[in-house]
């Protein structure tokens, strides 16, 4: 099994989740599971293949300069969990 | 003669001619819609029923006044990402439970200007991850044709309303095959329009490289039709593409006479049941008999797709949904310690299980040290795959085959066995991964389950899709049948 719980716990962190310490085995099994799957991609022959990130390859589309958004600031702060005067609210973060 | 009111075209014309209102219409669907909840669970986010009868009030008047729309009066319902302003849009996740956008997608604006009448918001695998619509906060859909199954996934809930009969069409998105696989476990036929064909914008993402936003109706007309209102250019989306739109009535009048169809040896391999390979078997000899030229094709990198689609798309979603931090919108746990926690908590207490681990996968794809072995080389075969295709659509104008290995299963038979469910999109992540366009039509069925053909064509060649399906469906009825659960 390439994942175990201690793992499963570095990935949470760095994905910031929080999973319960009773799922740790469960899901070190299934992410160990997909990450078999995942073994097939060292037979594939890609020698000198340039990644393809996207279909098509796209160039970044460039438009003229100009204002085209309007404000929203209103709109926007409607639908955050706790916001006050524009401004969304977190835990203190400076002592 | 009775009045077909269960296609988009049906209804047009009943609205053309005076025969129907889109009040009257609007009535049907929201009946229909809520006699189906129980036994299907397919609406999660309603509209309101006053708020649907007033819209197509004002639709109704438009009409009388000459104001028609390509959509005018037909009610329809979106898979619940699409943002619609002033109505909850949940991604079938409690991360979302109690969202209401202030803005709407591009893909909503277009229908609510060509006239379509939204009744409610349709149920999905959260962030539309699953391929059978168990993975949703708010419970599974039950497929129309036998409820003790699953409709297909991710887009479950938009398939499972338009087989029973509820509304004409129902959007839906497509990121390895989640309009395909529903609209072939549901007996429906879905279309997923080429990479950059539709706006992504407000349509909340999971891979943003393979996302794409499409339709399920009863037939390949009616979804013709309502891609052509859903599809163009988008300033809002930089991966929305500049193109000439489909001519969709010389596409849909062409004969299937000399038609190249392709099929890959690969998608007629182990794990298809043999009641589906007989159905889409049927089905290619029928394309014959309508003087289609049929060759076999090859398409070897197939093994390799499910690999790297569960390597790519878990990768884009970790950093997609990354933006759902308990901060500026959706799900915030109670009395958070500190930051850290605040971000942590929210999150494993908005996301479902799947979602957390396709997360946690992606995130161990990129992280350092597995970023070359995992990520870089998944797009790497990604490249590969889009070779394959481009090789043999030098020989061929659309590929054909089965869209499902096999027909709709049990709830709960895969659930404790995730890989076998990965497995499901074995014949349709390929596509994604090509950004080529793509279609599931029925074909038939197996065990009484209805069984799909998908058909694949080059990049922006969707006008063979409308041909060869069109084609099928003017000689075949499998389109036709309704399942036995449908309310009449």
């Amino acid at each position: 099994m390439s994942v175990d719980s201690a793992k499963v716990r570095a990935i949470a962190e760095l994905a910031r989740l929080a999973i319960p310490v009773d799922q740790e085995v469960s899901l070190a099994a299934e992410l160990s599971a997909v990450l078999d799957l995942f073994d097939a991609l060292a037979a594939a022959p890609v020698d000198g293949l340039a990644p393809l990130a996207h279909p098509g390859d796209p160039t970044l589309r460039l438009r003229p300069d100009v204002v085209s958004e309007t404000d929203q600031r209103e709109a926007l702060a409607a639908v955050a969990p706790a916001e006050s005067a524009g401004y969304y609210l977190v835990p203190k973060v400076i002592e | 003669m009775s009045q077909d009111l269960d296609t988009v075209g049906g209804q047009l014309a009943a609205l053309a001619s005076g025969a129907s209102t889109a009040r009257a219409l609007t009535e049907r669907a929201l009946a229909r819609a809520a006699q189906a909840q129980n036994s299907l669970n397919a609406l999660i986010s309603s509209v309101g029923t006053e708020h649907a009868l007033a819209a197509a009030d004002a639709v109704d008047v438009n009409r009388a006044a000459g104001r028609a729309g390509a959509l005018t009066g037909i009610p329809y319902a979106h898979k619940d990402l699409f943002c619609t302003a002033g109505v909850a849009t949940t991604c079938g996740s409690r991360m979302l439970e109690h969202f209401v956008p202030p803005y709407s997608a591009t893909v909503h604006q277009r229908i609510e200007d060509a006239g379509g009448v939204l009744i409610g918001k349709a149920n999905m695998d959260e962030f539309a991850m699953g391929s059978s619509n168990e993975h949703s906060y708010f419970g599974p859909v039950h497929n129309p044709w036998d409820t003790t199954r699953v409709p297909g996934g991710s887009s479950g809930g938009s398939a499972a309303l338009v087989a029973a009969r509820v509304v004409p069409f129902a959007t839906a998105s497509d990121t390895g095959g989640s309009i395909r696989q529903p609209a072939a476990l549901c007996g429906v036929t879905g279309i997923k329009p080429t990479y950059g064909r539709v706006s992504r914008w407000g349509m909340v993402a999971y891979a943003s490289s393979l996302d794409q936003a499409g339709v399920i109706a009863l037939n390949v007309e009616d979804c013709a039709r309502v891609l052509d209102v859903m599809s163009g250019f988008d300033p809002r989306d930089a991966t929305c593409t500049d193109r000439a739109k489909i001519d969709v009535d010389s596409a849909l009048q062409r004969s299937l006479k000399g038609l190249r169809i392709g099929r890959p040896r690969q998608w007629f391999g182990a794990g298809i049941e043999n009641g589906v390979g007989a159905a889409v078997e049927a089905a290619i000899a029928e394309y014959a008999r309508q003087g289609a030229s049929i060759v076999d094709v090859d398409l070897p990198s197939s093994d390799y797709a499910i690999a790297a689609y569960y390597v790519i798309a878990p990768a884009e979603a970790s950093s997609n949904l990354s933006r759902f931090d308990g901060v500026r919108f959706g799900h915030r746990c109670a009395d958070p310690k500190d930051l850290a926690d605040l971000y942590r908590r929210s999150r494993s207490e908005g996301f479902g299980r799947e979602v957390q681990k396709r997360i946690l996968t992606g995130t161990y794809a990129l992280s350092a040290g597995y970023y070359d072995a995992y990520y870089r080389r998944a797009q790497q075969v990604r490249r590969l795959i889009a070779n394959d295709y481009a090789r043999v659509f030098a020989d061929v104008d659309v590929l054909a085959g089965p869209t499902s290995p096999t027909v709709a299963f049990k709830l709960g038979a895969k659930l404790a066995d995730p890989l076998a469910l990965y497995l499901a999109d074995i014949n349709t992540v390929g596509v994604n991964l090509a950004g080529l366009p793509a279609m599931s039509l029925p074909c038939g069925f197996s065990e009484g389950l209805p069984v799909g053909l998908q058909l694949v064509a080059p990049t922006w060649r969707e006008d063979l899709l409308y041909s060869a399906g069109h084609g099928y469906q003017q000689v075949t009825e499998w389109h036709r049948a309704a399942p036995p659960t449908t309310s009449q």
